[in-house]
């Protein structure tokens, strides 16, 4: 399993400024390992975020995202003590799931 | 043999195709959307990378900013920031022209978050990004230099 996301949700004027950073290796594909070998592609494919459960946003990556990805957003009628859900699923089928609340 | 000739009228075959299925409600638009997505990340080239995301021949907008830094030091950390100032932004994706694959990211906008999205990205070296944003089913493009001291991918 992977480790868990960090998310810090802050509420400033009825906006939520999420910033998330998750834990992924976010192997492209193009690298060689020491005995000359393609080192597969590993990577986050698809993150979604909700604000109480309701989805706000879909990310779509390629393995062009960098090693432990960081992704920044803006959620729109938040306030302090609503939840924040971030959501990814990698190439391999691994899934994560966290939860934050905006402060 | 004409060679490109060829996949464009493929191309159009299955544009075809596809219209058939959408009209009699096979595919949802969703899903649809996705799958092209699919194929846009396997596209090299900015060019073809907006077909696929069917942008060919957007037009350059200035309601589109990315925030960038000119110089990055480290091309396997590249943070970049797209904002978009069109009304009803559906959609946003970010291209590096000279990476493997142009198409880095793309983000669906749904109703309740603000077109303002930052990430990290890699980058081979020095090329232009483009950022590609879809509003009120138009799309617009806006593009930036980034100069990459040290590349970021393989090594």
């Amino acid at each position: 399993m992977a480790d868990p996301m960090k998310i810090r949700a802050v509420v400033r004027n009825g906006v939520a400024d999420v910033r998330v950073l998750m834990a992924h290796e976010m192997e492209t594909g193009q690298r060689k390992d020491s005995s000359g070998k393609l080192v597969p592609a590993w990577y986050i494919s698809e993150v979604s975020a909700a604000l109480n459960g309701k989805q706000v946003l879909k990310a779509h990556w390629g393995p062009a995202i960098s090693k432990n990805p960081y992704l920044q957003f803006k959620v729109k009628g938040a306030k302090a003590g609503d939840k924040i859900t971030v959501s990814w699923v990698d190439n391999k089928g691994e899934k994560r799931t966290d939860e934050a609340t905006a402060s | 043999m004409n060679r490109n000739r060829r996949t464009s009228l493929q191309v159009a075959g299955s544009a075809g195709l596809y219209g058939a299925l959408l009209a009699i409600g096979l595919l949802r638009p969703g899903q649809a959307s996705a799958q092209s997505l699919e194929q846009a990340f396997k596209t090299t080239g900015i060019a073809e990378t907006l077909k696929a995301l069917g942008a060919g021949g957007a037009p350059e907008s200035k309601d589109i900013v990315i925030n960038a830094p000119d110089i990055a030091e480290n091309g396997a950390v590249v943070p970049v920031g797209i904002r978009s100032a069109l009304a009803n932004t559906q959609m946003m994706a970010l291209l590096v022209e000279k990476n493997p694959s142009a198409l880095a990211g793309a983000y669906d906008i749904l109703e309740g978050a603000e077109a303002d999205v930052n990430m990290r990205i890699k980058m081979g070296q020095t090329s232009d990004v483009f950022a590609v944003v879809k509003a009120d089913g138009k799309f617009y493009v806006a593009k930036k230099e980034i100069k990459v001291t040290l590349g970021g991918c393989g090594g």
